[in-house]
């Protein structure tokens, strides 16, 4: 594992945008072969969201050649709705830039058949050969998308019901009304974010700082899903200093003292060789 | 179907100054979200608008002519007369309208009426017409304004005068009464409301506050011109003016009122005092006289002579006031300098312009739209409206003018179409 320790959210932000965007130049997209990026929801990558836009409207990033799968969405709620993830992704990301719609894949939760859906979804993410990058964040309870405590380690794209600290966690976003909430989602399983090439997530403040030490000073364990990329040959964590309340000095220590390498992960300069050292 | 995408504008949208882009299709504004998800594609055609205000173009619901000409005449009556208006109103921003006619003989109604009828909007054919306004004669002699005597009426045969004075109902869209002229408020208002569907407004009028609650529970919902033509608001008989705060109203609608805005008719105090007491009601008006947008000189309206001088329409070798030559465009801005001056705070000086600028443009768009029951296809940027809408300066001057997503008039060649396109990969 990378753990890059940064100041706070901002620099988060900044940081992982700045990762996104030296990943897809490295990997020189072209008509043939597109860069396949997933995507999470949620409040963290909101400042990454901002960030990329701004590399597209300077000219400095395009999604022309870019294949996106998001997470997760939510099973019930109309695709037009303010808090379904279709409208997070079009309102923070998609409207902005100059990404191919037939290139955009997000779970229909009012697909006819769910379970068909998540089959598909999957056959999908295997036709466009694979993800290349797997972005994502991490609840507080140490679940990664929708995976929530007592998930599978090995589990694929499916239903899931939501886990009352989930909900509770979103009814801020539903007029703070907990019925509102959806109770249930379709999401990529904790396989499926596995079996992509590499994974970053992204955490942020002192309420995430248990979850991280869970993940990676904590054995694997199906209680904290996004322990399971431990296992990764390529699993990059980006959090800030009050994450890390948790965890032991000398990890952090051991982790900001390699920060000269980690810098260069982003610098236009920086030899794309260096992402096969230091895991 | 072309997809365009006009980038980069500031729209006024739910009440406020928005970033965002404004996507049309077939003529009407359509919901981009929907045709990236469902559709999957592109636009066609893209437009930079570097950030330009952008506003549902005009609706003007009183306007007796323009350019020389005046609807009330039969000589001049005509398709062709109607079009020509229509073409040039652009240049105000106007993308829709209703031609007024005022008290005229039987004869003049049913020579002119039949000429104006509703008609979609085009870039080639200039503003809608949403139907007529007709101003009259079943009003009160005391209160005409510019109107003559010996063509004002009363209907003791209750809606059969109004239909044999007029000739036919088709295409009416307001008619102005006096509430208090016997058989208006007990059977022709509600007759016009329920079974022609026609907004009925009063005016001209000499009607105490009681008469206009009576009337507005019959059916009226629209007060023509407020303050002129009218009894002025007394403390203890508000008369009409007092309509706009008062508690006997049906609450299911809200009444609104015409405001001529042309620095002349309406002192800033007035429009202050109206709009801080009821600003949802309020509708931006010119009643224009055929002189709009025609230089200083004497023209015609109805049998009427008038004299246009120094920015004043007057009836000739009087001193009455007779309809305004500001266009609606002026208006909006003389409305939203007046909402300034009334402020005497300065501080937070551009945040509550900005607000003046989105309620002032709502009363010369959405509220006139609501009047007619229009409010989700005109008057508004939302999506499934049609595509008519202007492009604005930070003073509000009209730089371009839009009709069913087609440039009808531009300013100046900056602001042509073909110099604001940055992508084309239509057929």
């Amino acid at each position: 594992m990378r753990l890059v320790i940064l100041k706070d959210y901002a620099e988060v932000a900044e940081w992982g945008a700045r990762y996104i965007k030296k990943r897809i130049h490295d990997f020189n997209p072209g008509p043939g072969r597109l860069f396949v990026l997933g995507l999470p929801t949620g409040s963290t990558p909101v400042g990454v969201y901002k960030k990329l836009v701004e590399f597209v409207k300077a000219k400095e990033l395009s999604f022309k050649y870019v294949v996106t799968f998001n997470m997760d969405e939510y099973i019930g709620l109309p695709q037009n709705h303010p808090e379904s993830y279709h409208s997070f992704m079009w309102n923070l990301l998609f409207k902005h830039i100059d990404i191919d719609p037939n290139n955009v894949h997000i779970l229909n939760g009012n697909a006819p058949d769910l379970n068909l859906e998540c089959v598909q979804y999957e056959q999908a993410i295997r036709d466009a050969g694979g993800v290349e990058l797997f972005v994502g964040g991490i609840g507080p309870d140490g679940h990664i998308a929708f995976n929530e405590p007592g998930s599978s380690l090995a589990s694929r794209t499916r239903v899931k019901t939501l886990a009352q600290d989930t909900i509770a966690a979103n009814a801020r976003f539903f007029n703070n009304d907990i019925n509102q909430v959806p109770k249930s989602a379709l999401t990529v399983g904790v396989g499926t974010v596995m079996d992509a090439r590499e994974v970053m997530i992204l955490i942020s403040g002192q309420s995430k700082a248990h979850a991280l030490y869970m993940a990676i000073e904590s054995g694997v364990n199906h209680m904290c899903t996004v322990s399971a990329f431990q296992n990764h040959q390529r699993f990059l964590c980006v959090c800030d200093d009050d994450a890390t309340m948790e965890l032991k000095v000398k990890t952090v220590r051991y982790f900001k003292g390699l920060m000269t390498v980690h810098n260069q992960l982003i610098e236009e300069t920086g030899h794309p060789s260096l992402l096969h050292t230091e895991n | 179907m072309t997809l365009f995408r006009f980038c980069n504008c500031t729209l006024i949208r739910n009440h406020a100054l928005v970033v965002d882009d404004l996507w049309i299709r077939h003529g009407k504004i359509i919901d981009p979200e929907k045709v990236f998800f469902d559709e999957r594609i592109q636009a066609d055609v893209e437009y930079d608008c570097r950030g330009v205000l952008v506003a549902p173009g005009y609706i003007d619901l009183q306007i007796n002519g323009a350019f020389g000409h005046d609807f009330s005449s039969p000589d001049e009556a005509s398709e062709e007369m109607l079009l020509l208006v229509a073409q040039k109103l652009t240049a105000h921003g106007v993308t829709a309208f209703v031609p007024t006619v005022v008290s005229s003989k039987p004869e003049t109604y049913k020579a002119v009426l039949p000429k104006y009828k509703r008609r979609a909007g085009s870039a080639k054919d200039g503003a809608t017409i949403l139907g007529t306004h007709i101003e009259g004669p079943f009003i009160d002699e005391k209160k005409r304004g510019a109107h003559r005597t010996d063509f004002l009426r009363k209907a003791p045969n209750g809606i059969e005068d109004l239909l044999s004075c007029y000739g036919s109902f088709n295409d009416v869209s307001i008619i102005t009464i006096a509430p208090e002229i016997p058989n208006m408020i007990e059977t022709v208002i509600p007759e016009l409301v329920q079974k022609y569907n026609i907004v009925v407004s009063v005016g001209h009028s000499i009607a105490s506050l009681d008469i206009g609650e009576r009337a507005v529970c019959a059916g009226a919902r629209f007060i023509t011109h407020l303050f002129n033509a009218m009894l002025p608001f007394h403390h203890r008989d508000p008369g009409l003016v007092g309509l706009l705060t008062s508690h006997r109203l049906p609450t299911t609608s809200i009444v609104h009122y015409g405001l001529i805005a042309d620095g002349i008719h309406t002192h800033s105090a007035a429009v202050r005092l109206a709009h801080r007491v009821h600003p949802q009601g309020l509708v931006l008006v010119t009643d224009a006289v055929p002189a709009l947008g025609l230089p200083d000189g004497t023209y015609h309206m109805g049998a009427e002579k008038i004299l246009v001088e120094n920015k004043r329409a007057t009836i000739a070798g009087t001193q009455t006031l007779c309809g305004s030559i500001a266009s609606l465009a002026e208006c909006v801005q003389n409305m939203r300098q007046a909402l300034l001056d009334g402020e005497i705070s300065k501080h937070g000086e551009v945040k509550i312009d900005k607000q003046f600028i989105v309620e002032c443009i709502d009363a010369a768009t959405l509220h006139p739209a609501s009047v007619l029951h229009i409010e989700n296809q005109k008057g508004t940027l939302s999506f499934g409206a049609d595509a008519d809408f202007i492009f604005l300066d930070d003073k509000l001057n009209v730089l371009s003018t839009f009709i069913a997503g087609e440039q009808a008039w531009t300013v100046n060649d900056n602001w042509s179409i073909n110099n604001l396109r940055t992508k084309n990969s239509s057929q």
